[in-house]
């Protein structure tokens, strides 16, 4: 019960886009189309349940002074294995992803909730914690991937809906990223008073 | 158990655990895929040549010619059918709009263009990276069957024959840059008599093994 209530605070509550407003650099970056954003939110959900868990095993190992280089350096390692495997077995999402696989390190989401959740709870709670921010990223990534996709496009999870040729390019576009994004959230807010 | 206090051996010592520990395990974990991931990017790789030459029974991958051509690199996978020549796919690179584009580019025989494939780009999703379509046979600017001998692929607005992706004429410009360099590779090392000379080293070097003759030849 207290770990549901852990994974829905992370898709719901801490949403860590709609609400925390946090990592937005692959928010914006890797959604030009749905199965992008969902495989960007996947790999980073992966990353964030093994680190968190990892962390908070070994949180009373680490002299707070250091905290932060070694948590970088778990979660790099993290990282570094994904793209390994990645690069092996996916290759297709791999090229696609590209570079945004290994600036996972460097996105706020994963080392803040390692501060702010994982290095303060149990193993156990700290995974569940991973798994709900990881799946509220996903589910905001690939709905940002959908509409720019759809609206750009014509197409969700490349099943055309319309004609490509009346599709709004502007989306598919980085200044699309930032009006989906902004209406998206306006929307949220707008059901979160209601 | 007590949190660690923060003094400079238990720092030291934290650090350096923390960090062999991952060493250890991405170490393990590269021996792992190395192997993987080295037959996929031959896979990608013979899959491409498959797609822009004529049908061949040998390994094009493993017939790999290099030539240098204004700076770059360009590799040449020639194609057999029955120990007879059928095309080449050429490797080459140009710069688009957002990056570096990787294009491997098949020729049949007598040179004329049979087909291509992107292997990486960086342009613009949407517009520029229709290039791995639009040049494509029945397509807007289908380039297929074409021949560099007599004049240069050009696109409409540098005078040219060839319809450019809507809205990325920087992109149609390099790859029909790309087209450009790995027909002028080609015709530089048309590989014909490579090819015949490197077969002929084959089906000796099997008569030499006089052990595996019997079952290898013809």
């Amino acid at each position: 019960m207290k770990n549901l209530r852990i994974v829905l605070n992370g898709i719901i509550t801490e949403n860590p886009i709609f609400v925390l407003l946090l990592g937005m650099c692959p928010t914006l970056g890797t959604t030009s189309s749905a199965i992008n954003g969902m495989g960007m939110g996947l790999a980073t959900m992966f990353v964030l349940i093994c680190s968190n868990t990892a962390i908070s095993l070994i949180k009373n190992l680490i002299p707070d002074m250091v905290r932060i280089p070694a948590y970088i350096v778990v979660i790099a390692s993290f990282v570094t294995v994904l793209q390994m495997v990645m690069q092996a077995y996916l290759p297709g999402l791999y090229s696609s992803l590209g570079l945004f696989i290994p600036l996972i390190v460097v996105n706020c989401i994963v080392l803040g909730r390692a501060e702010a959740f994982a290095a303060k709870n149990k193993p156990v709670a700290s995974m569940f914690d991973g798994l709900g921010i990881g799946l509220g990223f996903t589910i905001a990534l690939t709905l940002l991937g959908a509409v720019r996709e759809l609206l750009g496009t014509g197409k969700i999870f490349d099943i055309s809906l319309y004609s490509e040729d009346y599709g709004m390019l502007l989306f598919v576009l980085p200044p699309g990223a930032f009006i989906a994004l902004g209406y998206l959230i306006a929307l949220i807010n707008r059901f979160k008073k209601a | 158990m007590k949190k660690l206090e923060s003094t400079l051996k238990n720092m030291l010592l934290v650090l350096t655990l923390v960090t062999a520990i991952s060493v250890a395990i991405l170490a393990s974990v590269n021996a792992l895929t190395q192997g993987p991931i080295a037959e996929t990017q031959a896979n990608i790789l013979k899959e491409a040549i498959g797609q822009v030459v004529p049908p061949f029974d040998n390994n094009p991958a493993e017939q790999m010619d290099t030539v240098t051509l204004s700076g770059q690199t360009i590799n040449i996978y020639a194609a057999m059918k029955d120990g007879e020549y059928v095309g080449s796919a050429v490797e080459a690179r140009a710069s688009g709009y957002g990056g570096e584009i990787v294009v491997l580019v098949g020729f049949d025989a007598q040179g004329n263009i049979y087909g291509y494939s992107i292997l990486s780009h960086a342009e613009t999703p949407g517009l520029g990276s229709k290039v791995d379509t639009w040049f494509q046979k029945g397509q807007k600017g289908d380039i297929i069957g074409q021949s560099l001998e007599q004049q240069e692929l050009k696109v409409a607005k540098d005078g040219g024959t060839v319809d450019a992706i809507t809205a990325s004429t920087i992109t149609s410009r390099a790859f029909l840059q790309a087209v450009k360099t790995a027909y002028l590779a080609f015709k530089g090392n048309t590989k014909e008599a490579d090819a015949a000379s490197s077969a002929t080293t084959q089906v000796k070097s099997t008569d030499d093994d006089s052990s595996s003759s019997e079952l290898t030849e013809e």
